[in-house]
């Protein structure tokens, strides 16, 4: 057992509005600057749609995540050698026109133009090449289009259902879509790690940050391709790729990340996961509809008295375990069972988890008369968003695992109104909860969990110990006077 | 005495740049430390110019360093007609190769508004002294037939001679106009290198073949409480 910790997070769809808060938290902190404006380390798309960059689940366009090449775990876009070959140009790697080109306005013409007789207007201009640009895209540019034949029918999720299933999503008055917000899943099996040539990207031993160092990065570019989520960015004016750092030095600081803190629906909870890292390699080469159900079982229980003593003996701190039994993630992956990663088919481990959305799925059969137990969940099976579209994103195509999730969700709502309205019978609250094999008390706690709580109890960051970093044994005068944290210097080249 | 400035004095500036300047840019500044990729920006007629260029330039370069370090393998290599006939073929198939990628990686830079954007001088320096070299190179291979055996009687000896601190230019003096262009040109692209992203050459990421998958880094010591 080589038990490691790792702070991973889980967002609860049913929460999200759509307000784009936390992507502009983050670009306000981290990437407000020359070369960086494409970049949207924390993005939310609508699904279903082709997302940012453009259809970036299209794994055979852009060769991101794992592949089994028989009994071996190889990178989509090659093995080592062939990646080397092809350093020199990569064939996958996404331009910016896959993104979008960044533009501002003119906003000097609207006040310094002369008098005529027409409105003078701001032109887009690109914050490439300053020259006036036709605006053809943007981070969010499908936002809220599902449903729309350009954008919501190349989503690569929607492209592999049947044509019923097709008819059923894109029904005139039937069409259904849901938010979600995306960041870096911070893997235990990162593809952006193992495709660097020059191994400047590493996962932090204590919390599994994943992160590149900016001084060894030499611009090779296939991080970008190996990463199947697509989040890590090529900063084109520096020459050095940047991903999101899950605001470490925030966390160092005791804060939540920027992302986290400004969330307006509340739908993100981060904690620490132990895990055993021996069992990696085994779990990422599982079949695609068992890789969801694997990766909830390397998750270890830190209250077992074996586990802790475990993780004391693979050097994670005890403050750390007591985090970890504080974790909202694990009580929402492992306890619950109802929060599931996002393309396990990738083999990456993504650690950033999904509890799928049930409103917009159920909400037409549930309108006008809340439906008895019976009738719930056998409308699953008829549920607006084609269960194999969700099982797709969320399950690596199992349909089970995805049900398993909406049986205890609408167990939750089923024992909810039967508390709130009343006019539920016993039995039915009773008959949701051992389908959904989920104890009364469980419910309590979701329903709790969902929406009662503070910050404090969705976002339980472990202590960092930065008193007992490298850096302690350093002497603390030494960087007295200086800048701190950050880049010191403008984005710009100088050589 | 311009001889003796240009290929007795400059190669040892040259080389002295490349390395003090280039010790210096990977202490003081390794965040600048590049390859500078464009292909973010502009990726089709990349893949024309990048690739064939990258490939051809290494084969050449790695001819240029034999012929000077092994000399006398070298010659026996050249002493078949028919292998000397195939080697100045395929150096001259390889050199307009490069000729070409490089007018294309030029036409790319002006043509394209988003890649001229990143364009700096240092990047026009490069290009330009890229572009005379193969220029030269080529021109040489047709018109100064079997270089590849008169480069070890005039180009291999002269390089001893600045290795051993004993420069001999008279080696060179007695060149045509073009050879010492060629000449001084590459020492030209030594002094640019610790300047410009051809720092990237000597960052060939070899150890990725044998390297682990995934890299755990700790900042502070494992220990078990």
């Amino acid at each position: 057992m080589n038990i490691r910790a790792q702070v991973s997070s889980v967002f609860h769809l049913d929460k999200c509005i759509g307000c784009h808060t936390c992507s502009i938290a983050c670009k306000n902190q981290w990437t407000d600057r020359k070369g960086a404006e494409y970049m949207w380390w924390n993005n939310v798309e609508t699904k279903p749609g082709t997302g940012y960059p453009t259809k970036w689940e299209d794994q055979e366009q852009y060769k991101g995540g794992w592949e089994m090449q028989g009994e071996t775990l190889q990178l989509k876009i090659g093995g080592r050698g062939s990646t080397l070959g092809k350093i020199f140009h990569n064939p996958s790697l996404p331009t910016m026109d896959d993104y979008y080109e960044p533009f501002t306005f003119r906003y000097d013409d609207l006040t310094s133009a002369p008098a005529g007789k027409d409105q003078p207007t701001a032109r887009p201009v690109s914050m490439v090449t300053g020259k006036p640009m036709k605006i053809e895209a943007g981070p969010n540019w499908d936002d809220d289009l599902s449903g729309s034949n350009i954008y919501a029918a190349n989503d690569p999720g929607v492209v592999k259902l049947t044509d019923e299933e097709q008819r059923q999503l894109f029904a005139i008055e039937k069409m259904v879509f849901f938010h979600m917000p995306r960041i870096c899943n911070h893997c235990l099996n990162a593809g952006c790690v193992a495709g660097c040539p020059s191994g400047a990207i590493y996962k932090r031993g204590e919390d599994g940050i994943v992160l590149i160092n900016q001084d060894k990065c030499r611009g090779w570019r296939m991080c970008v391709s190996a990463c199947p989520y697509k989040k890590t960015y090529y900063g084109w004016t520096t020459g050095k790729s940047e991903k999101c750092i899950l605001c470490y030095p925030r966390q160092e600081a005791g804060q939540a990340p920027a992302c986290f803190h400004s969330c307006v629906g509340r739908i993100r909870y981060l904690g620490v996961l132990l895990y055993d890292a021996d069992r990696i390699e085994s779990v990422a080469k599982q079949d695609d509809k068992d890789l969801a159900a694997a990766q909830r079982d390397i998750i270890l229980d830190p209250f077992d008295p074996q586990v802790i003593e475990d993780a004391k003996k693979s050097g994670v701190a005890a403050q750390v375990i007591k985090a970890a039994q504080k974790s909202p993630v694990y009580k929402f992956v492992k306890e619950w069972g109802i929060a599931l990663p996002l393309h396990p088919e990738f083999r990456t481990l993504p650690m950033l988890f999904y509890v799928p959305p049930l409103l917009p799925v159920m909400s037409m059969d549930n309108q006008g008369k809340q439906k008895m137990a019976d009738d719930f969940f056998t409308t699953l099976e008829q549920a607006r968003l084609p269960m194999q579209y969700l099982a797709g994103l969320f399950a690596g195509g199992n349909e089970e695992e995805v049900k398993a999730v909406y049986r205890k969700l609408i167990a939750v709502r089923i024992q909810r109104r039967s508390v709130t309205v009343g006019d539920l019978p016993a039995a039915e609250v009773s008959k949701a909860c051992s389908v959904a094999k989920l104890s009364t008390e469980a419910v309590d706690a979701v329903y709790r969990m969902t929406t009662l709580t503070r910050i404090k109890e969705r976002i339980v960051v472990p202590p960092m110990l930065r008193e007992e970093a490298i850096e302690a044994g350093m002497d603390p005068h030494q960087h007295r006077q200086e800048m701190g944290f950050g880049s010191r210097r403008a984005p710009k080249r100088r050589w | 005495m311009t001889d003796m400035i240009l290929f007795g004095v400059f190669p040892y500036v040259a080389v002295a740049l490349m390395i003090g300047v280039g010790i210096y840019r990977y202490t003081v500044d390794r965040y600048s430390w590049s390859s500078q990729s464009s292909q973010f920006l502009e990726s089709r007629v990349l893949f024309w110019g990048s690739v064939p260029w990258h490939y051809a330039i290494l084969v050449i370069l790695l001819a240029h360093f034999l012929a000077f370090l092994v000399p006398s393998a070298w010659g026996v290599v050249l002493g078949n007609p028919l292998r000397l006939y195939l080697l100045e073929v395929t150096g001259l198939a390889l050199g307009i190769s490069t000729l070409i990628a490089v007018f294309l990686l030029i036409f790319r830079r002006i043509n394209n508004a988003r890649v001229s954007a990143v364009t700096t001088v240092i990047d026009w320096l490069v290009l330009v002294a890229l572009l005379l070299q193969v220029a030269t190179g080529v021109y040489i291979a047709f018109t100064l037939r079997w270089g590849s055996v008169w480069y070890l009687h005039t180009a291999t000896p002269w390089l001893w001679s600045l290795i051993k601190l004993d420069p001999q230019v008279h080696y060179l003096a007695a060149m045509p106009m073009v050879v010492k262009l060629h000449t001084f040109n590459a020492f030209m692209i030594i002094a640019l290198f610790p300047f410009s992203r051809l720092v990237h050459v000597v960052s060939v990421p070899l150890t990725y073949l044998s390297r682990p998958y995934q890299l755990v880094v700790w900042y502070r010591e494992r220990r078990a409480d």
